[in-house]
């Protein structure tokens, strides 16, 4: 008599589980959507297609590593003016105070939030894993731009990377160690999963 | 209880008395005995969380630290909620449905008996796992009851694995205990016994079963999370691997907020149950308030962000959720307003359990008025994490769903045990928790908008005063807690024998059989017109 | 119940009708910024709505507690239902909110202000304390609580601003629109000061923004809001709120000071100091830095922060301990000091380390070993 119902629930308790897991990619299409946590796709932008010339905007640099982090990465410049839709460089010097080789990934964030959807980046230091030498110093090179539909109301933004020391999850096998060109939005979507935090 | 004292007159076939000893509570299917044992056990962590409280409440009466350490002290605000959480109020109900659901629907007993068994005897084996922490090396989970990452991962100590299990075994157990609700409402009601004419008590506890069934695996899923993160190498909640810790906070509150409704709706079930009785008419506006706890119950699915309007949201996310928790006030309020209009042109008369129920609904809609005041995001930016939210939630808890289970506890106790509780005690209980629990939580709310931050061992001295007195409040209230006990303790022991008919102006199937309640009840099904 | 309400009314009331900037002990303050205002007049707003409402309800009830009693010889009335007085009592409501949510939403709108802003200065919270980098002038410094720890203890009076006072307060202008990012080293931190109605979260990972224009000048004081730890409740925030004239000149100091402090470190490299000022050095760097976690007494907390009596690292060799406070342990709450200390104080501390809680290795820790130590894993280039 009781069984059917039984079913269904314990059923629908197995379903709540699975959606818990299932919020993880749901979260970050939101992110997408919204721009919660200043968010950006890790993936290679088009080109754009108009420059509006009537305004501009200030694009400023920062990045920020943890006391114990050996990564140091400094934009060349603190900050840019651009007119949204023209293409951008930004030059940065990034150096690896450690002794050993290390793997870097630099994560970004744009404030205020809702600016971050309209930050396209064609070139980024952070789509990929990069390997450093021990007391390397390297130049990357940011190339982005602003969407010309980015709200009027936000004459600055700022991009920030914070930048990870994950050598020992490379090494332990939680990262996935070929480094790759993130091209769809369906593998940032699944990487929670299959990435590693940096302190295995 | 007692049951076993008394032998019960042989009304119908099957009855026998309960076997006796120790393994009958442990082998136990009968819901009278489980819904005792989840009673005691509730009472047991009531005491216990109140113990921690205690212990907050003592370091902080004067500024400086005093007797524990700021980890300590951390411990005890985390250890404190959980258990209150999910070692008092939550199987405090699940233990008044357990007894009274089926008497109430006229069923012989819960769906499941041998599962409602297990789903008691693993939560004693899930609190002794999360206090016996305490005791271990490095403590117990000191990352606060919402255990936000990535404090409760990366920076948490290495015991953190028993509060994950702990609490596994407790969602579990209340997974259980709701699909038995869920399956006994809807497969043994007596004939006759239509949905609308459910006692409210079982019309809140159905909608309430349905959230636990709902959100008990999510919070499952995040403690699963946190333990794969700190132990296996996953990064769901660090963004060195893509992960994002504020994710963490909203698959919690996708589970947090309606657990908050988990604890107050039978609370609204029992309040429409005992105003009714005692002011002798008809519970006003029946359907709206099925209604009413409908759309709370719904309401409470698109609120969750509320509680993490300063972690950084778009303008569009902070709007919609300000709208929709200010929404909730409405049915809420319906609700009040029908008890009032219940209680309107009545003959009312003011034995204990209605004392506790009118306390309940001023004090609760105290709690309500702060909550509104708290959806106002703006507001909120200066209310969020500080003792103003302290103030609101134990308002909400515990003189609304504490309150409720005493009230519940005093109007169905003759049921029970047959024997009248003493009177004068329990008068003494009431009003000594009604002003001690006032002097305890309503200076909260100044400390609070003064901007003392919840969760601090020691604070600046313009909070000096105020904490002197609530901590005075805390130690008054909970020593008349102990009050209680020796209230359910002598009425189990003996006293007036209760009539079948406890209240005179009581209504429902459990007033139908003897006091105290046969071992076995509606073993035939009664007729419902 | 109705008493309190009362009685919380007579505390409001004269507040309300002196709409004065009054720092007060129990109720939200006005602040000193437009948005603080505006939150302060909703705040009071719903909770009058709150108050009338209450009043109401609460009358209408106890007039029946009151005179529908059954000892007075009441008789229940049989009304139990009315569709017409529900939908009032669902509307009415509704509409309140409704107002309410107006003023509301065009605070909100006023608080996420994107526009450019005169200054911004980048917040970071770490277990336990704030960090503060003027963007793009090159000025940046810790600000830790600088209550001493005996009168944390009970062993010294307290002061006025026991726990609200740090060692280097944020300065900023008046009347310039400061604009704040937040992040964090560690677990995440809540950046607030109520004279502000700024409090926002710093997310490891991430960056979260807010901002301010002041309109008085002054020292407003706030705290971490959110859990973070042991010493969750003392990591106080403290802005130091002056005119734009003096802030350039404080800002053109503080340029001048960091300068300064350079040289100082390269001086210091070839200085030898005694054993005695290097345990006295190394004994307020150790109560300010390290007794938070490794106990003043050197002893942990077992499980959770490590010993230093009798610890391996401090009693073994020389090169690990240095590296482990310079460079910090990743994974762990231990940071890198290396960039919050001086040589000296590094030295201090260390040598104090080794030769305390019957730690007894006689050894004594040079500034000119640290630069050794720094230089050295530099060289390897």
């Amino acid at each position: 008599m009781h069984t059917a119902l039984l079913q269904k629930l314990v059923l629908t308790v197995l379903g709540m589980f699975a959606f818990a897991f299932a919020l993880v990619p749901l979260y970050d299409v939101f992110c997408d959507i919204t721009g919660l946590n200043g968010k950006v796709d890790l993936v290679v932008a088009q080109k754009s297609e108009g420059v509006d010339a009537s305004r501009e905007v200030e694009v400023s640099f920062t990045t920020h590593a943890k006391s114990t982090t050996p990564f140091k990465v400094k934009a060349l410049q603190y900050s840019v003016s651009v007119q949204p839709g023209k293409l951008s460089e930004v030059k940065f010097l990034a150096q690896n105070t450690s002794d050993s080789a290390r793997i870097m990934q630099a994560i970004p964030s744009v404030s205020p939030g809702q600016a971050a959807k309209y930050l396209h980046k064609l070139a980024c230091f952070c789509f990929d894993q990069q390997p450093m030498a021990a007391n390397a110093s390297l130049e990357f090179t940011l190339r982005f731009y602003v969407d010309t539909e980015l709200p009027k109301d936000v004459q600055e933004l700022t991009l920030s990377y914070t930048l990870y020391d994950i050598t020992e999850s490379v090494t332990a096998g939680n990262i996935e160690q070929t480094p790759q060109v993130l091209t769809q939005p369906f593998i940032s979507v699944m990487s929670p999963i299959v990435r590693g935090p940096q302190n295995g | 209880m007692s049951t076993t004292a008394q032998e019960q007159p042989v009304s119908h076939e099957h009855h026998h008395g309960a076997p006796s000893g120790l393994k009958r509570w442990i082998f136990t299917t009968n819901h009278k005995d489980i819904g005792s044992l989840y009673l005691l056990f509730s009472l047991l962590m009531f005491l216990t969380g109140g113990a921690m409280a205690m212990v907050i409440r003592a370091e902080l009466f004067q500024p400086g630290m005093q007797l524990v350490d700021p980890h300590f002290f951390n411990q005890m605000t985390t250890v404190h909620g959980l258990i209150m959480v999910f070692g008092a109020v939550m199987p405090a109900f699940t233990g008044l449905a357990n007894w009274m659901i089926p008497m109430m629907i006229g069923a012989p007993d819960m769906a499941l008996p041998r599962m409602n068994n297990w789903s008691f005897w693993i939560l004693p084996f899930a609190f002794a796992i999360l206090l016996a922490s305490l005791f271990m090396e490095g403590g117990g989970p000191a990352f606060g009851w919402t255990f936000y990452a990535p404090l409760s991962t990366t920076y948490s100590n290495d015991n953190t694995a028993l509060f994950v299990f702990a609490v596994h075994i407790m969602g579990v157990s209340s997974i259980m205990g709701a699909i038995n609700v869920i399956v006994t409402i809807v497969n043994m009601r007596a004939p006759g016994m239509t949905w609308m004419k459910l006692p409210l008590f079982v019309w809140t506890w159905l909608i309430t079963a349905f959230l636990l069934i709902a959100v008990m695996p999510v919070l499952a899923g995040a403690v699963t999370m946190v333990l794969t993160d700190k132990y296996f190498g996953t990064s769901f909640f660090d963004a060195a691997g893509g992960g994002d810790p504020v994710m963490f906070q909203h698959i919690f509150w996708f589970f947090g907020h309606p657990e908050v409704y988990i604890m107050i709706l039978p609370a609204f079930g029992i309040i429409s149950t005992i105003v009714p009785t005692f002011s002798r008419k008809k519970l006003f506006g029946y359907a709206s308030m099925v209604y009413a706890t409908s759309s709370i119950a719904l309401l409470s699915f698109v609120v969750w962000a509320h509680h993490m309007f300063t972690t950084g949201m778009p303008l569009a996310g902070e709007l919609f959720f300000m709208y929709a928790t200010m929404l909730i006030s409405v049915p809420t309020g319906v609700k009040v307003f029908n008890w009032v209009a219940t209680m309107w042109r009545g003959a009312i008369s003011f034995e204990i359990p209605m004392m506790f129920a009118i306390a309940f609904i001023v004090l609760f809609t105290l709690g309500g008025f702060s909550g509104l005041m708290l959806a106002i995001t703006p507001a909120d930016f200066q209310y969020h994490d500080t003792y103003f939210v302290v103030a609101h939630f134990h308002y909400v808890l515990v003189t609304g769903a504490v309150f409720s289970i005493m009230a519940a506890a005093y109007y169905w106790l003759p049921k029970w045990t047959g024997n009248m509780y003493s009177e004068t005690l329990a008068q003494w209980h009431f009003w000594l928790s009604l002003v001690s629990v006032n002097v305890l939580f309503f200076p909260m709310h100044f400390v609070g908008l003064a901007g003392m931050p919840r969760r601090i061992p020691d604070y600046a001295l313009q909070f000096a005063d105020f904490n002197a007195i609530i901590s005075i409040g805390g130690f008054a209230f909970g020593l008349s807690q102990l009050l209680f006990v020796a209230v359910v303790f002598k009425c189990i022991a003996g006293g007036k024998p209760a009539d079948s008919k406890v209240w005179d102006g009581a209504e429902g199937l459990e007033w139908q059989v003897a006091s105290p309640a046969p071992y076995h009840t509606f073993s035939t099904p009664p007729k419902v017109d | 119940m109705n008493l309190a309400n009362l009685k919380l009314f007579n505390i409001f009331v004269p507040l309300l009708a002196s709409f004065s900037a009054v720092a007060s002990d129990y109720n939200m303050r006005q602040g000193v910024t437009d948005v603080s205002n505006e939150v302060y007049q909703l705040h009071m707003t719903i909770f009058l709505i709150c108050c009338v409402i209450g009043a109401i309800v609460f009358s209408v009830m106890f007039w029946a507690l009151i005179h529908h009693r059954k000892s007075k010889g009441a008789e229940p009335a049989q009304f139990h239902e009315s569709t017409k007085v529900e939908i009032v009592w669902t509307a009415i409501p509704f509409l309140i909110l409704v107002v309410m949510a107006i003023p509301a939403t065009k605070t909100l709108i006023a608080m996420e202000d994107t526009s450019k802003s005169d200054l911004t200065i980048k917040v970071t919270g770490s277990q336990w304390k704030w960090h503060y980098e003027y963007m793009g002038h090159d000025v940046d410094f810790f600000s830790v609580l600088s209550t001493p720890k005996d009168q944390i203890d009970n062993l010294q009076a307290k002061d006025e601003h026991y726990l609200l006072e740090v060692d280097k307060p944020l300065v900023i202008p008046t009347d310039r629109k400061v604009r704040f990012l937040l992040t964090s080293d560690d677990v995440i931190h809540s950046w607030w000061v109520p004279d502000f109605a700024v409090k926002k979260d710093a997310n490891p990972g991430f960056i979260n923004e807010a901002w301010t224009r002041v309109n008085e000048q002054g020292i407003y004081r706030g705290q971490c809001a959110e859990l973070c730890g042991k010493d969750h409740g003392f990591m106080p925030v403290v802005v130091d709120a002056r005119s734009p004239e003096d802030f350039d000149i404080w800002l053109a100091e503080a340029k001048q000071a960091k300068a300064k402090a350079l040289q100082a470190e390269a001086a210091s490299v070839g200085v030898t100091l005694s054993k005695d000022e290097l345990m006295a050095t190394g004994e307020k760097v150790y109560m300010a830095y390290c007794a938070a976690c490794h106990q003043p007494t050197g002893l942990g907390l077992p499980g959770v922060f490590p010993a230093m009596k009798g610890s391996a690292v401090v009693n073994g060799e020389l090169k690990a301990h240095i590296d482990i406070l310079v460079n910090g342990r990743p994974g762990t709450a231990m940071q890198a000091f290396g960039k919050q200390l001086t040589l000296t104080e590094i030295a201090g501390v260390i040598t104090y380390k080794r030769n305390s809680w019957g730690n007894d290795t006689q050894e004594v820790v040079q500034p000119g070993q640290i630069q050794a130590f720094i230089d050295g894993t530099k060289e390897k280039e």
